[in-house]
């Protein structure tokens, strides 16, 4: 059976419909067939339609999802009470250690993203892993910066990135390589992007899976919990009616 | 490899390119244990076939995937298929 690919992070301008277009042209051509374009927390069901369906005609199944950016963790149990119902991604930008820690634990959060030029405001240290295991949050990594950034930054993002992504499999939190990418020049196949995650130390079985499997899990149990016959974890309506 | 800039490709501007990745990225060991080569380069159709040792093609790989310029134009290099010989490798990719 043949692998599906996916990348969670594309940041594209969604209201330029003739550039997603070719974006998604692009991707189809280098073997993607599942996206996740981050779309602002006020963006309307509309809107993500449109796109939706400028995807299908790319061969593209759309993942919507929303980039939250809190400055405290009050912030982000707000946020997330309001826009869980309405992406299918959550994706959190850690700027401080409470909001990290939060993010974590909380079940509702899918991809935990740190700062990639603060290395201080890196916060994916173990006691950040441990939460993120006993919870559903994975560790998502843009390649963005590495092809973009260059000399000692480049250096230091890969030392972090490979601290990071060892201390994720040392405590079994699945790891997610997105391009982060807002122009096509910059997009790469997946394979390349896996090629690329073996410089922070990652082995090309596991890297495939960060580009594959791990996202397609993360979308599958998200559209399972956002479907109107999910209840709970493990329980699901399965008939309805007087004879019930 | 599928070859994606604006413009024309030049042969010179690209092995120089690669050269670059691999020791940006490996240093003159690393680029050095390549053993890379430009086998040919089809301006027109932007397709090049590069030789490399077979043990080093990951590294080569990711050199390749982390290049986003010919020269100075931007561009994007995609490996569309890996052979061990050059006929397998035509009839593989068709070119």
């Amino acid at each position: 059976m043949r692998r599906t690919y996916a990348d969670l992070h594309l940041c594209t301008n969604f209201k330029d419909y003739q550039k997603v277009s070719r974006i998604m042209g692009k991707a189809s051509k280098l073997g993607y067939r599942l996206i996740g374009i981050t779309f602002p927390p006020n963006s309307s069901n509309e809107e993500i339609q449109k796109i939706r369906s400028i995807c299908a005609e790319a061969k593209i199944d759309l993942v919507s999802r929303v980039d939250l950016k809190p400055r405290r963790s009050k912030e982000l149990i707000y946020d997330l009470r309001r826009l869980r119902r309405k992406f299918e991604i959550i994706g959190v930008s850690c700027e401080s250690k409470d909001v990290a820690r939060q993010a974590a634990k909380d079940r509702r959060v899918d991809l935990l993203n740190f700062s990639t030029f603060d290395f201080r405001r890196r916060f994916f240290d173990r006691a950040e892993a441990e939460l993120a295991s006993n919870s559903l949050a994975s560790l998502e990594v843009d390649m963005k910066f590495l092809l973009t950034l260059e000399g000692v930054a480049r250096i230091r993002l890969l030392s972090a990135l490979r601290r990071e992504t060892a201390i994720a499999r040392e405590f079994h939190v699945p790891i997610i390589i997105s391009s982060g990418v807002s122009e096509d020049m910059l997009m790469r196949k997946p394979r390349e992007l896996a090629a690329l995650a073996s410089l922070f130390g990652l082995d090309e079985v596991v890297a495939v899976e960060t580009v594959s499997a791990n996202p397609l899990k993360i979308v599958k149990r998200n559209r399972e919990k956002l479907g109107p016959k999910f209840v709970a974890p493990g329980i699901r309506v399965i008939r309805e009616g007087k004879d019930c | 490899m599928g070859l994606e800039l604006d413009g024309a490709v030049d042969s010179k501007e690209l092995m120089n390119a690669i050269w670059g990745a691999i020791l940006k990225l490996y240093g003159e060991y690393g680029a050095s244990l390549a053993g890379i080569s430009l086998i040919e380069c089809d301006a027109a159709k932007k397709l090049a076939v590069l030789r490399t040792s077979n043990a080093s093609i990951n590294m080569v790989r990711t050199a390749l995937a982390s290049m986003t310029k010919i020269g100075d134009k931007s561009a994007a290099v995609h490996v569309l298929t890996v052979s061990g010989t050059i006929k397998a490798l035509r009839k593989k990719s068709k070119l």
